[in-house]
């Protein structure tokens, strides 16, 4: 559904050539035949292999390493532990608890203690057996209960507030007046599971130091730039004297966004030895190096008049963090910061908690942070919609929050297709003639939700650009872009094409990206929060409207006309009123270099610095330039006797401003709403936990297996399989939004949010039964059919 | 040094072996404990073939051994002594892409392409194994079964399954254009 018709390249005057056409990838072949290199497929002569050694214990001291034995294997070049590397850091600047190997403490089992490198896997793996390790245990608090009754055992010494890491508590309006004036009062206790990314390419990193003393890491991140920064602090070496390259990454999701073990081991170890080092983590490795998605314990209450207009959210959250704060400072922000729309609310107050746990760390999985709250609110309003007797897309249109205005906590929102989204589900799922009236087993549900486009603030305090672009043309037509951007799968680097080509009137062919090498291109802050296309987009299209510029105005010159009558489409330069009139743009671009000399360019995207957010403290933290709109309609059917629920289609509409590569697109709205389906009912990151929980009471897992992985494979983490997978349906709506290029907004993050609720509000409709605790699972949907027929839930 | 460390994995002696990878005769040394994706993607250079978990579960190794689809980390490479291997590399004919991979490029099929080599092994054998006198029609639901060994982070599936759909529809119109043509004849 594209809602603006013929849309028109504004800065030429004519009709798109390359934005919204349906083209692949460019070098799509190149995976196809294999020859798309990844970080593992690097061999570099003389290559050593690393291993890690990791802690068996979720919580301990390190009394003493004696890695003599392993140092005397033959094949052995070099040991390295937490000594030597002792510098803290951590992705936000604000809370560096991350040290490359462990020194004092271990923290979670697979905590990173000593690495080896050798002439070989086999060699390094015997050679990590013979470190020898003694770990004085200390009593593992694994659950977050257990973390906060526990404020004098400190998983972090240096912790000033116990095991909290973070406690943000933010309030917009009245809440308690607005509460006791609403006619309607829905309470309600979510809890959000587990999970992690499973990108199908483990971490790997190879690092290098060349005859100058340069040293090159290799890595699959999707964060080049943070990765290089904190390679720096660590290994205490400038940054002009590193080289981080960022080869072709098979899927990150978030769960590449940080530095890990590995790149500092990787390099620490081609440092000791003088020779190149690789080091890739086994599949049990990735599940440990996680930073997946937070569990949350969601208290949410939400009051409503008696039309559905939402008075008040009063929401508090307890979030399990796990051993590190990686991103969690953001994290606890989001889980209220972005909940302020599609929906206006009278009132909102949220109180969020994050503590510290003796488990793998959590952090940015797709949906950073506002996935749970998501949850959480849009069953509410489904709860509230029985309860008023209101058609649910109804209550939610009643409440529809506008364009080109301001949320209750002061984001300013711009471009809002999300009426458009609902319309959309609505019809293409037949909801009007089928909702609540499938029959017994069988239901619709729907939800919506809201994301960002990239933050208005780098993760640490800088007036630089948040992204640069450099392009160059050259006299065979060709156009060469330079971007700091990391190309995960998602197609950033696709994007930089269909702009610079649009603009400069090549074929996405003529195109040559050359992304996410710090030698060769300007910084761009990496892949997260959903800003590559509005931000590293506008800073590509600045550069190409340059030169395109330069281009014009050669032609011009050439044709005694005006520079707003030469236009650059299909590789030509033609009158714009005279299509008959044109030369090749391989001789406009020699034209123009004949004029102005070597044709370079650079363009660069700062945010806008006002009306973006509220003056109060955390006012930055979740404001975004533009932000995007999402529906979804899920329909489920649901075996009574098993409790066994099938997932059958999800319609899903997103709203991403402009398409500029539809194809891709609906790739990202498609993988998104997989995502989501597999976190709601097949996938948990499930760690086993003894000691308190929510209800008070005392679980016990067993000796040994506190703070231990449930699943180490693929098989025991169960992804979604292609038999598992329902219809997928994605929809595009185009609301353009001033603030990005040609309009464009994310696309890769908020298709996910809403398909976890829709789930579950499928689930009320089919069998009367509420799955407020994620997973779904057949055994509680068995107990919540049990408290039905002995007179439970209602709505 | 703890008693119940391992002996040093440092000289394992190799073993030739000959089999016909891609079409072509090859020889190589191998040591004896290696996977066929260890020799593929250490020994040989094929690094087309991914690993994703070395375990048997992602089907990111997957490579056909004399036609079947088959995962090469739980192959020993001394298994395939004499036999027919094709990778991911061998697809194209002639510089010329397969029809899978000119679909799977044109519909988007791969994100971060980490399982595509994988996935179009396992398509490829599907497509190969279609025959009119089989089944005369092509099914998603089969299409889906084929590739249920292949786990994919990126898409959905959805677009995969549209260009395997795609290529299988072709491949059986060609047969059926065949088969109509030889009734014809007199």
């Amino acid at each position: 559904m594209t809602l603006s018709s013929k849309p028109e390249n504004s800065s030429q005057g004519r009709p798109y050539t390359v934005v919204g056409a349906r083209h692949g990838k460019p070098d799509a072949l190149d995976a196809m035949a294999g020859l798309a290199k990844y970080t593992d497929d690097i061999a570099l002569p003389r290559m050593l292999y690393a291993r890690i050694l990791r802690s068996p214990h979720a919580h301990a001291r390190i009394v003493s390493i004696d890695t003599s034995a392993a140092e005397a294997m033959e094949g052995v070049h070099a040991v390295v532990v937490g000594e030597e590397m002792p510098a803290r850091y951590g992705v936000i600047p604000w809370t560096p608890d991350e040290q490359a190997l462990a020194v004092d403490k271990v923290r979670y089992v697979g905590d990173a203690v000593a690495a080896v490198a050798a002439i070989s896997e086999d060699i390094a793996i015997a050679a990590c057996k013979r470190i020898v390790v003694q770990y004085e245990v200390l009593e593992a608090l694994t659950t977050p209960e257990a973390a906060l009754a526990n404020p004098h055992n400190k998983i972090h010494e240096a912790n000033k507030h116990g095991n909290v890491t973070k406690q943000v508590q933010l309030a917009f309006g009245d809440v308690d007046a607005q509460l006791a004036a609403a006619d309607l009062v829905i309470e309600g206790h979510y809890a959000y599971h587990g999970s992690t990314h499973a990108a199908l390419e483990p971490h790997c990193s190879v690092a290098h130091v060349d005859g100058r003393g340069l040293l090159t890491v290799w890595s699959a991140t999707q964060v080049p730039h943070y990765l290089h920064r904190e390679l720096a602090k660590v290994l205490e070496v400038p940054t002009h004297k590193i080289r981080v390259i960022q080869p072709q990454v098979g899927g990150a999701f978030g769960g590449k966004s940080e530095p890990f073990d590995l790149e500092f081991v990787a390099a620490k170890l081609a440092m000791k030895t003088g020779r190149p080092v690789k080091c890739l983590y086994t599949r049990e490795e990735v599940f440990l190096a996680h930073r997946g998605r937070h569990p949350f314990d969601m208290h949410y209450t939400t009051g409503f008049t008696k039309d559905g207009k939402i008075l008040a959210v009063d929401a508090k959250s307890l979030l399990d963090g796990g051993a590190y704060s990686s991103f969690g400072l953001v994290t606890t922000y989001y889980s209220g910061q972005l909940l302020g729309s599609p929906y206006t609310f009278a009132s909102y107050r949220f109180d969020s908690t994050r503590v510290y746990t003796n488990k793998p760390a959590c952090g940015p999985k797709r949906g950073h942070g506002s996935v749970q709250p998501r949850f959480a609110i849009e069953v509410q309003l489904d709860k509230a919609a029985r309860a008023l007797k209101l058609d649910p897309i109804e209550l939610r249109r009643r409440n529809f929050i506008g364009e080109n205005t301001t949320t209750i906590n002061e984001f300013h929102i711009g471009s809002n297709g999300f009426l458009e989204c609902l319309a959309l589900v609505e019809k293409a799922s037949d909801w009007k003639a089928r909702y609540g009236k499938l029959g017994r087993g069988r239901g619709l549900g729907v939800a919506g939700s809201t994301y960002i486009s990239g933050t208005n603030y780098c993760i640490y305090p800088t007036d630089l650009p948040q992204s640069g672009v450099q392009i160059c043309l050259d006299r065979s037509g060709r156009v060469r872009v330079f971007a700091g951007t990391s190309d995960i799968g998602q197609g950033s680097s696709t994007m930089l094409a269909v702009v610079a080509a649009e603009e400069l009137g090549v074929h996405l062919d003529d195109v040559r990206v050359i992304a996410a090498d710090s030698d060769l291109c300007p910084v761009d802050l990496g892949s997260y929060s959903s800003r590559v296309t509005l931000m590293a987009g506008n800073a590509c299209l600045s550069a190409a409207r340059d030169l395109a510029s330069k281009v014009r105005q050669a032609v011009a010159k050439k044709w005694g006309c005006q520079k707003r009558d030469v236009i650059l489409a299909d590789r030509r330069a033609q009158r714009l009123d005279d299509p008959d009139v044109f030369i090749d743009i391989t001789d406009a671009f020699i034209l123009a270099e004949v004029e102005f000399g070597t044709l370079g360019s650079t363009g660069s995207y700062q945010t806008p610095r006002d009306d973006v957010h509220g003056e109060y403290r955390g006012g930055t933290i979740g404001a975004s330039p533009a932000y995007s709109f999402t529906a979804h309609i899920a329909e489920v059917s649901v075996d009574e006797e098993t409790g066994d629920v099938r997932v059958e289609n999800i319609w899903c509409a997103h709203d991403c401003g402009r398409a500029l590569s539809p194809v891709l697109v609906e790739g990202q709205i498609e993988g998104s709403v997989y995502m989501g389906f597999g976190e709601t009912v097949m996938e948990h990151h499930h760690v086993m936990a003894s000691g308190l929980r929510t209800d008070g009471a005392r679980r016990d897992t067993g000796p040994g297996k506190d703070g231990l992985l449930a699943h180490s494979s693929l098989l025991d983490y169960r992804m979604p399989t292609t038999l598992d997978t329902p219809n997928l349906y994605a929809g595009i709506v185009e609301k353009p939004d001033p603030r990005g290029p040609f309009g464009a907004k994310e696309a890769g993050e908020g298709p996910l949010h809403s398909v976890v609720p829709a789930i579950c509000n499928a689930i009320f409709d089919a069998i009367g039964v509420r799955i407020d605790s994620l997973p779904v699972a057949p055994e509680k949907i068995l107990a919540g059919l049990r408290a039905q027929r002995s007179g439970g839930q209602s709505c | 040094m703890p008693d119940t460390a391992p002996p040093s994995p440092v000289a394992v002696a190799p073993v030739l072996i000959t089999l016909q990878l891609n079409g072509e005769p090859t020889s190589v040394a191998v040591p004896p404990h290696w996977t066929l994706l260890e020799l593929l993607r250490y020994g040989l250079g094929l690094t087309g073939t991914k690993q994703g978990c070395d375990k048997g579960d992602c089907g990111t190794c997957t490579v056909r051994i004399d036609g079947e689809p088959q995962l090469a980390c739980l192959t020993l490479a001394l298994e395939v002594r004499d036999r027919h291997v094709e990778t991911v590399e061998g697809l194209g004919v002639g510089g010329e892409p397969h029809p899978l991979q000119e679909a799977f490029a044109r519909v988007g099929a791969a994100q971060c392409g980490f399982c595509t080599p994988g996935m179009l092994m396992s398509a490829s054998a599907y497509v190969d194994n279609l025959t009119l006198q089989d089944d005369p029609v092509v099914r998603r639901e089969d299409i889906a079964a084929a590739l249920a060994g292949n786990l994919c982070r990126c898409t959905g599936y959805t677009k995969i399954l549209q260009a395997v759909e795609e290529v299988a529809q072709v491949v059986l119109d060609r047969q059926r254009e065949i088969e109509e043509s030889t009734a014809e004849e007199p």
